[in-house]
């Protein structure tokens, strides 16, 4: 374990930005915080919790893939991915850190997407415990422990100090590069805040919020479920929860004609959408009803289904905190979920 | 002023259901926290009992919930509509969007609707109740305790600068209406219009880099009622989900304010559902003043059928060059 | 970077050949670059094809895999992509990547077994496939019928192969039938699921069926009735998709990805699906 005065951040920020690039939470103007490229003079956000996830930084909402150099009956594909840089994300929250692991399930199974598995390559997370938790958060349900977070080096902030803990190959060559700046600590002082965080989630609302009802098989179970229409009635069919979430990973693949070639693109997607499964022939999913109810059993049946048991939501709690008609996974689960939730 | 309170509203949804007056009830239905306001559909007495509420989160306008819930609901819908939502009522009325005779329209009294992202600027993160009981709020929080906080610190941006209190449609009132204000509602646009080009490019620029296009402004806005919006239609060559480039960010933002010109009423649901909080009302504003300018004074909804100026031409109009002219004065 | 392969950059396509095969069918020829195949398949897989600037869509490969030459695609005019290739001339260059999906079960579970072939209309492009699979590997298994039916004669896609080859294999029994009865054909005449019903066939075969939706829901509700096991019907199934990896989202329905884990489906492994297809 290795700790660094918080008054030495800043010195510690500058020299990450030497070798690589640093992204962390900023306060923006309007008192919310964002992932933004570190440069002299930002400070990181006190607040943990920001609008949209790391999500941007490994899977961007606009991406470029590939270009097309049409001529006449010819076309040539231009490969244009480049090589990437090493880059370090700072300050993720364990929730956050979750999600990756999902987007991993997703983007670097077979076949791998390249595009995806290069930025996690070379990007190295650097986790934070939560000692903030709002109302909305509830990483617990999915055994989540915001005092323990992941990633390639693990941090807890205290009163005075950053204690920082490396967890992969990845993380001990950044903390190396941090040598000069960090000291060796015990870890008591960890342990305390460990402690303190663990007081404080007892006491969040969502605490006691009981998944156990949903996972894989439970299709049959939930599908048919009338209380659905209650649930998606007054749900608009934006695509701000699925955008908010660190989690969801649909995506569209659109070509732009710029004149001189054709770049084809990738860019976020939404399940709400109501062009999402439309095709020249029909839409499988002609009502919101049927859009946000893939959406849920998605995250609580379909994914676990695949993936040994892992649901799709961290508990992140933007999408409670975000949706502009106030409907959400909590109100879905709490609905449908049945004792355990009441 | 009497307070309106969610009990009242409550008992008269109930009399006009038990009366048959009415089928269900369009309203507001409580969430996990207070803040956490959904609209909703209530069909009996006990549903209203169970789960309605009215009070200082009960920010949505139900407006626009009409045009289908008209159609899929059969016999006479309650809707209750706070001032502002009546004139968006209106306006939807005048665009033929739903059938006035499916409705039956409770205007209630409103004052002024909280904005939660204030009230944790003040109070803090963890806010696990909001007492409105009284216009000194009190917020019980995670980490700093009980705060008090006067309402009038943390009203939603639309409601400090409310245009009017006055009902312009209603069957029947709960409350009182008051009548339409002279709110600095335009201050900002001015503040922006004072600005040189430059720096209202940049300040746009800054706003409007945040869109993550989840569309949730025009989802919510009660003038975006297309059955298909241009912006989702593949074939249209302009379909996007997500921005492409900075340009295509802006665009959006300006075509759509274009496409409400004249027909939106400013409630204010665009910057509410914002999750970047971008101010866009702002665009809607700039129309609106210079409409007001250009063409005399006009009202969006204010009335069933008036004709927005940009679609009514009168000897009066403003000639283009004067525009034009104007607008090298600005420059 | 540029040596990892990314199964979405699409390799480039020549169209070869374009033959003409219903009023809103045309077949297109296809090879890479170099002459040859693009790539190797099994029967019922699929092939993203694309024209830059236009789109991307999935189209099942119509041709055999036992074809080592080119591959084919039969494609109706009904989108953008669809459109676009309609009025694309030999010599043409696409874009095409694959394959993508679960094929037909021809060499595990077909093995051995009666096969009865049930298509409508365009369903049976990706039927042609594992038909001339099975006709290529003719002593691998026992009978064949086919039961083809469209609107019209002249919308009967393939119509000189089934004529020409087909009918003519032994062991090959083709039945051919349009919706409403035309001039100049003397064959059967109504809709496929009262045709098979009519034909009556013993329950000792593996069906499949492939064609539009309402087709397939009538003629697998007179199979049952004639005593198939849904265990010994397959079809597929047809969504919109864009990766074509189970990655992008579009085609999920339940806890399956048509991309990747379909098209081909068993009859009762749809039953475990939300009726969302």
């Amino acid at each position: 374990m290795l700790k660094i005065s918080l008054d030495k951040l800043g010195n510690m920020f500058a020299e990450i930005s030497k070798n690589m690039s640093l992204y962390l939470p900023v306060d923006r103007a309007d008192g919310k915080s964002e992932y933004t490229k570190w440069e002299e003079g930002k400070e990181w956000s006190n607040s943990l919790n920001t609008v949209k996830g790391p999500k941007d930084i490994f899977f961007p909402q606009t991406e470029d893939m590939m270009e097309f150099k049409v001529e006449g009956k010819n076309i040539e594909v231009v490969d244009t991915r480049k090589a990437s840089e090493d880059f370090v994300v700072f300050g993720v929250r364990a929730c956050d850190v979750q999600a990756l692991e999902i987007l991993d399930r997703v983007f670097l199974t077979q076949p791998y997407d390249s595009y995806y598995a290069t930025k996690r390559e070379h990007g190295i997370v650097v986790s934070v415990a939560c000692n903030r938790p709002n109302e909305a958060c509830f990483c617990t349900a999915f055994g989540i422990d915001p005092a323990s977070p992941k990633g390639d080096v693990s941090c807890w902030k205290t009163q005075a100090d950053l204690y920082m803990q490396a967890n992969t190959q990845k993380g001990e060559k950044l903390m190396s590069l941090l040598a000069d700046l960090t000291q060796e600590a015990c870890d008591e002082e960890v342990c305390k805040e460990k402690n303190a965080i663990a007081e404080i989630m007892k006491k969040l609302p969502l605490a006691k919020l009981d998944v156990s009802m949903f996972g894989g098989g439970k299709t049959q179970e939930f599908f048919d479920d009338p209380r659905w229409a209650e649930l998606s009635e007054s749900c608009i069919g934006c695509g701000t929860c699925t955008f908010v979430c660190p989690t969801c990973q649909c995506y569209d693949i659109k070509d732009f004609n710029t004149g001189k070639g054709v770049i084809r693109y990738r860019c976020w997607d939404s399940c709400m959408y109501s062009e999402f499964t439309k095709m020249a022939h029909g839409n499988n999913r002609n009502t919101q009803k049927e859009r946000f109810r893939q959406r849920f059993m998605h995250k609580l049946v379909y994914f676990p289904e695949n993936n040994d048991g892992v649901f799709s939501c961290v508990g992140c709690g933007r999408c409670v905190s975000r949706c502009p008609i106030s409907m959400n996974i909590v109100k879905v689960i709490k609905k449908l979920g049945g004792k355990g939730n009441e | 002023m009497q307070k309106i309170t969610t009990q009242m509203l409550v008992e008269r949804a109930t009399a006009l259901l038990n009366n048959g007056t009415v089928s269900a009830v369009l309203g507001w239905k409580k969430g996990e926290y207070d803040y956490d306001v959904t609209p909703g559909v209530f069909k009996s007495a006990e549903e209203l009992s169970e789960a309605f509420v009215y009070g200082d989160f009960s920010a949505a306008n139900l407006s626009k919930y009409l045009i289908k819930k008209t159609d899929s609901i059969t016999g006479k819908i309650l809707v209750f509509l706070k001032p502002c939502d009546t004139y968006s009522f209106n306006q939807l009325l005048t665009e033929h969007r739903f059938n006035r005779e499916s409705v039956y329209a409770v205007g209630v009294q409103c004052g002024g609707m909280v904005d939660i992202d204030k009230i944790k600027s003040i109070a803090g993160d963890g806010v696990l109740s909001v007492d409105y009981s009284s216009d000194e709020l009190v917020v019980s929080t995670l980490y700093n305790g009980d705060v008090k906080i006067e309402k009038s610190r943390v009203l939603a941006e639309r409601c400090v600068n409310c245009k009017s209190k006055k009902h312009v449609a209603y069957d029947e009132l709960l409350g009182e209406s008051g009548e339409e204000i002279s709110s600095g509602r335009f201050d900002e646009v001015e503040r922006l219009e004072s600005m040189t080009p430059d720096e209202r490019f940049a300040f746009w620029q800054n706003e409007l880099s945040r869109c993550i296009r989840c569309n949730a402004c025009r989802d919510a806005c009660p003038a975006c009622t297309c059955e298909k919006c241009v912006f989702d239609n593949p074939n249209s060559g302009v379909e996007n989900k997500s921005p492409a480039n900075s340009f295509e960010e802006q665009m959006f933002h300006i075509i759509r304010a274009f496409h409400v010109a004249g027909r939106c009423t400013d409630c204010g649901e665009c910057s509410r559902v914002c999750p970047q909080n971008i101010p866009l009302h702002l665009l809607n504003r700039k129309f609106i003043k210079d409409m007001n300018d250009f063409y005399g004074e006009y009202q969006a909804g204010a009335e069933v059928g008036s004709r927005a100026p940009l679609v009514n031409y009168t000897a009066e109009d403003i000639e283009p060059s004067d525009v034009f002219n104007r607008r090298g004065e600005d420059a | 970077m540029n040596n990892i392969n990314e199964t979405l950059i699409p390799k480039v396509g020549i169209i070869t050949d374009v033959r003409i095969d219903t009023p809103d069918i045309k077949t297109f020829r296809v090879v890479a670059t170099d002459g040859k195949k693009a790539f190797d398949h099994m029967p019922g897989q699929c092939a993203m094809l694309s024209i830059p600037g236009v789109g991307e869509a999935m189209f099942s490969i119509t041709s055999s895999p036992t074809n080592t030459e080119y591959m084919e695609f039969s494609i109706k005019k009904c989108g953008c992509v669809t459109e676009w290739l309609h009025g694309a001339e030999v010599g043409q260059q696409i874009t095409i990547r694959g394959p993508y999906g679960k094929p037909f079960p021809v060499d595990t579970e077909f093995v051995g077994k009666n096969m009865l072939f049930i298509a409508g209309g365009v369903g049976l492009a990706p039927l042609r496939s594992v038909i001339n699979y099975c006709r290529h590997y003719r002593e691998r298994y026992g009978d064949i019928d086919i039961v083809y039916g469209s609107r019209s004669k002249d919308d009967l896609l393939d119509y000189r192969e089934i004529i020409d080859e087909w009918s003519r294999d032994a062991g090959v029994n083709v039945h051919l039938t349009i919706d409403r009865a035309q001039e100049g054909w003397d064959g059967h005449v109504g809709f496929v699921p009262n045709y098979v019903k009519e034909l009556g066939f013993n329950t000792n075969k593996t069906a499949v069926l492939c064609g539009p939706p309402i087709m397939i829901k009538f003629t697998l509700e007179g199979l049952i009735s004639m005593g198939f096991d849904k265990t010994q019907v397959y079809t597929t199934l047809e969504l919109r998709m864009k990766c074509g990896i189970g990655k992008c989202g579009r085609c999920n329905v339940g806890a399956k990805y048509v991309c990747k884990d379909g098209p081909v489906f068993r009859c009762d492994e749809l039953d475990e699906l939300p009726g969302e297809y």
